[in-house]
């Protein structure tokens, strides 16, 4: 979230698209009805299911299951039509006047620099025409044809009204509703929130999805206001943690990479992260990248990591493919190019999608090792459960390791919710039986490491034996010992250049701000955006002060938000160019004539004049893109683009398929239903209910009493048209499994008229398994294809085709 | 509010049940006292209190478990009662269908009480030692970051990137673990490396 929860209150316009908070987050949308109590403000909700948030929404509109982009697409085409933008905050706060290089084109789905051969583009074209004083060309008039307006303008165009609700089966009027209804957020005093979650990542184009709501919120000056910006709901309870702390692939804490290969030292690593600003004075922070390296290098490695090594560069492995992401483990694991794989909390063969490939990737391994509080189908993969997990013990050769450990009731530390708090829990129970910590058996497994290596060598035994393991008890750190390093301390004293009696940092101390850190090695921070977190004054993530001066929402002096403590991010965009609030009820930080003040942390140097710079530090630009230059791999505008798996085919651009530069692995491609498939002719979604979260609620008792039972939701039409009943039993298959489970025949889905045909929908909730509490029953993994969003990976379970049969019950 | 004055101290010292009134009502003489005197004590009394955050999606609630027993006191402790924390800003003491239920989480039949080991080609999980797992883990790790990691690829750069071996991490877990984790993990060279941020 750039907000949080609890800024929700200030919100005019709730739009939940991508999402469905009153079912999957109850106790946040809270803060919706909040809003809708005490503001009078508006709920909408977009949605291909009448779910429970649009239940209680003032204004609901169905859309097809991926097809997000045309709708919004829409909007934008909306907005510039009727003139419905902020102007002056679109003028000075996005790269509207930015001039795109001569070259630069769309045609027929696709940008310049397309090779149909490797599914990539040449993304060359795809920047600013540079001047000749080393900055960005900008036309502040927007008369250049080539500035990112006008591209934008020409760009979106295409999606009228009428197209929108031919791609998407949104009728034309709710449409209309919707558009109109942002569009009022155009006003500087009034504000809209954008809350989505797996609803819009689940795609093959997830990334492009969030992007163009991002878009619209720049547009209606949105985004660093008080019941403004783009709030991702987010899943598990510490998703966010584990991703501040780069537990993938590509990434080390803090959202620094992992070189690749292409880096072959220090300089040339440092050479593609300097961030030379785009603009004149501008900030450009991540000008401090070196600082944050150097000082988790030191982290890592510490007295081994030297000026001389480079930091100890050599010792962190260097990527040759963009990233080893799931779907890229469990085909490597298929293709039986892996030997052991670890699942710590994890269920990947409930998770992930295609059941069938990763039950049989999963036989390939040599081990398995399992840690998990929780009994996990994964770990029994090569039971045989009938049909629920058809398995021949005796030949899958796979050993497998189970390990107990505690879980969040016995542990303690500090979790990152959805607005970026890091709040800190304490434990409340011994755990059962022999259950260890994730800390102890991480620990366990590096020191074993560490000593064979140091006693008998073996291959680059150095990022090994060095690693710093300066803990009271190696055997098992403490929560506040890993917290302290998270945040990071002085290492040796820095003297005061201009007076050498002064210590301007004193080794020992714990770090109070990333401002302090330093790229020669006299500071670690294990994860530079979450210093502050544990300082001298103790650890801010345990603070428990729940007053919030002003009634802003911020809640200041409850645990800790990174970065900076800061609570809503881009807040100097709360302001005007002169720096004074653009709506006076609902003031965030604003220029006293000297410095900016207020009741949130300034994402601003302090003192830096409202004219000279602008809002975005973190970009280069100074300001926010509209056009995103090469950095998405499927283009610096969100294009409409048909799941893999659609009923139509792409009617802005008939011969593309999916997602032009998804990667699509060979076998994985022969198992998609054809476009407009007679065999697979309807849409198929799957979600989480409210009683459930994921796999885990099944082995409760409770929970389960709660929905015990596999289903399937469809609407009546379908159901008269294939002779079904409600709470009878069907049969549902894609290309790749087939379930059985009851069907619940309901009004809240119906069918979708696409482009003059009536479409249907059929709804798979995700909860059963093999074991467990609650009656066995069918992942809807099953069903889904093996594809990823073409950025980051993400798996597209929210859109595919099935076939829906009525069938009698299984055979117990 | 300031938490300085802890919840427990204040049922402890206001007497449970009516501490509301009693408060409310200082300065009328015996009357509440005499009242509050008939009045068992609340159960929760008997009780040591743990703040903690719900454990599903990353609304995070405020939770308070109550447990039998004090681990700040070294003592086993066995949890009888989890509820909403009226302190906490984001739930106010609210919880859903799951929060509400998370004690059957913690005493859930499916919880995993000891080291297991399913050998190769058996249809069964066998109780073993944590040092034989242990032990086995990581001699199955050297050996095959000893075969396997890529210490320099074809054109002779120094990669030292290890694939044959995968790590799924929990997003369950806190920073700290996620911390321990992530320096064990990446200073073998694994590569292969995500959590549920991606799915």
């Amino acid at each position: 979230m750039t907000n949080s929860w609890t800024d929700i209150k200030n919100a005019d316009l709730v739009v939940i698209m991508g999402g469905n908070a009153a079912e999957a987050h109850p106790c946040g949308f809270k803060w919706v009805t909040e809003a809708k109590a005490t503001r009078g403000a508006k709920l909408v909700v977009v949605d291909p299911r009448f779910t429970r948030s649009a239940a209680v929404a003032d204004y609901y509109a169905p859309i097809r299951q991926g097809t997000d982009i045309a709708f919004l697409n829409g909007v934008m085409n909306y907005l510039i039509q009727n003139d419905k933008i902020q102007w002056d905050y679109v003028k000075a706060f996005t790269n509207a006047s930015f001039v795109v290089k001569e070259g630069f084109t769309y045609q027929d789905g696709l940008f310049t620099g397309y090779d149909e051969q490797k599914r990539d583009y040449n993304r060359s074209t795809w920047d600013y025409e540079m001047g000749p004083d080393g900055y960005a060309v900008v036309d502040e008039t927007l008369q250049n044809p080539r500035c990112v307006w006008n591209l934008l303008k020409q760009h979106v165009s295409v999606y009228t009204p009428e197209l929108v609700e031919r791609i998407t089966g949104t009728p034309k009027d709710k449409f209309l509703k919707v558009a109109s209804m942002m569009a009022e957020c155009s006003a500087p005093n009034k504000t809209m929130t954008s809350m989505y979650a797996l609803g819009w990542t689940q795609h093959s184009k997830g990334s492009q999805n969030i992007r163009c709501m991002a878009m619209i919120q720049l547009m209606l000056g949105n985004i660093g206001v008080r019941g403004g910006g783009m709030n991702a709901l987010r899943g598990h309870s510490n998703i966010q943690g584990l991703t501040d702390l780069g537990l993938m692939s590509n990434l080390i804490p803090g959202y620094l990479t992992l070189p690749t290969e292409r880096e072959a030292d220090f300089n040339a690593y440092m050479s593609t992260r300097g961030f030379k600003p785009l603009r004149p004075n501008q900030m450009s922070y991540w000008q401090n990248y070196k600082k944050f390296f150097v000082s988790f290098q030191k982290t890592m490695w510490g007295p081994a990591a030297t000026a001389e090594n480079n930091f100890a560069y050599d010792w962190l492995p260097k990527l040759d493919v963009p990233a080893y992401d799931v779907l890229r483990a469990f085909e490597l694991m298929d293709q039986g190019k892996m030997n052991i794989y670890f699942c710590q909390g994890f269920n990947p063969l409930q998770a992930f999608p295609n059941k069938a490939k990763l039950a049989r990737a999963l036989g390939k391994l040599k081990l398995l090792v399992v840690m998990d509080p929780l009994e996990t189908e994964t770990a029994r993969f090569w039971e045989n459960h009938g049909i629920y997990n058809e398995a021949n013990p005796a030949s899958i050769q796979t050993e497998v390791i189970q390990l107990p450990t505690t879980c969040f009731a016995e542990d303690e530390g500090s979790l990152v919710n959805s607005g970026r708090w890091l709040q800190w829990h304490w434990p409340g129970g011994s755990p059962p039986g022999e259950a260890k910590t994730d800390v102890f058996i991480m620990s366990q497994i590096h020191l074993r490491l560490k000593e064979m290596y140091r006693k008998d060598g073996g291959a680059v035994p150095e990022p090994i034996v060095n690693l710093t393991w300066n803990y009271k008890d190696p055997n098992e750190p403490t929560a506040e010992e890993l917290a302290k390093e998270m945040n990071g301390s002085v290492l040796t004293d820095v003297l005061d250049p201009n007076d050498p009696t002064k210590k301007v940092l004193e080794a020992g101390k714990q770090l109070a701000s990333f401002g302090l850190l330093r790229d020669d090695g006299s500071t670690a921070a294990g994860c530079w955006i979450y210093t502050g977190c544990f300082t001298e004054a103790g650890n801010m993530m345990a603070r428990r002060d729940n007053s919030d001066p002003g009634d802003t929402g911020a809640y200041s002096k409850w645990s800790f938000s990174w970065p900076a403590n800061r609570r809503i991010i881009y807040n100097r965009a709360s302001c005007n160019l002169d720096g004074q609030p653009w709506d006076d009820t609902r003031k965030l930080i604003w220029w006293d004539g000297a410095k900016w003040t207020g009741f949130d942390v300034p994402d601003i140097a302090p003192t830096a004049k409202p004219r000279d710079v602008g809002p975005f530090i973190m970009n280069p630009e100074g300001v926010s893109r509209l056009f995103t230059r090469g950095m998405m791999r499927d283009g610096p505008f969100p294009v409409h683009y048909e799941p893999f798996e659609s009923p139509v085919a792409n009617l802005i651009a008939p011969k593309v398929r999916g997602n032009p530069v998804a990667r699509v692995f060979k076998d994985d491609f022969a198992q998609f239903a054809d476009t407009g498939s007679k065999e697979f002719p309807y849409a198929a979604t799957s979600y989480r209910l409210t009683e459930h979260f994921h796999y885990w609620t099944k082995t409760n008792h409770v929970n389960s009493v709660l929905q015990p039972e596999f289903f399937v939701e469809i609407s009546p039409e379908l159901a008269k048209e294939k002779g079904i009943a409600n709470a009878g039993w069907v049969r549902v298959w894609s290309k790749r499994g087939s379930v059985i489970a009851k069907a619940y025949v309901t009004k809240r889905i119906r069918p979708l008229m696409v482009d003059g045909k009536a479409t249907h929908i059929v709804g798979i909730p995700i909860h059963w398994g093999f074991v467990g509490a609650a009656k066995k029953g069918f992942p809807a993994n099953v069903l889904t294809p093996f594809v990823g969003d073409a950025n980051i990976e993400t798996p597209e379970y929210k859109a595919f085709l099935v076939n829906i049969e009525p069938t009698t019950g299984p055979v117990a | 509010m300031n938490m300085e004055l802890s919840r427990r101290q204040f049922l402890g010292t206001a007497g449970a049940g009516v501490a509301g009134t009693t408060l409310g009502a200082l300065g009328f003489g015996g009357v509440e006292e005499a009242y509050a005197s008939t009045i068992k004590p609340f159960r929760l009394v008997n009780t040591t209190e743990a703040r903690n955050t719900c454990t599903y999606c990353s609304v995070a609630c405020g939770i308070i478990i109550y447990s039998k027993g004090s681990l700040a006191k070294g003592e086993k402790a066995d949890i009888t009662h989890i509820e909403g924390d009226t302190d906490h800003p984001t739930n106010r003491g609210t919880l859903c269908p799951k929060g509400a239920a998370l004690i059957s989480y913690v005493k859930s039949e499916q919880r995993l009480k000891y080291p297991m080991i399913r050998r190769a080609g058996s249809d069964k999980f066998e109780r073993v030692s944590w040092n034989e797992a242990l032990d086995k883990i990581a001699k199955a790790m050297k050996a095959d970051r000893d075969q396997n990691l890529v210490q320099k690829n074809k054109d002779g750069v120094t990669v030292n990137r290890w694939t044959t071996t995968g790590f799924l991490a929990a997003s369950a877990t806190t920073n700290e673990t996620a911390m321990c984790t992530y320096k064990v993990v990446r200073s073998t060279g694994m590569v292969v490396f995500d959590n549920q941020a991606r799915v």
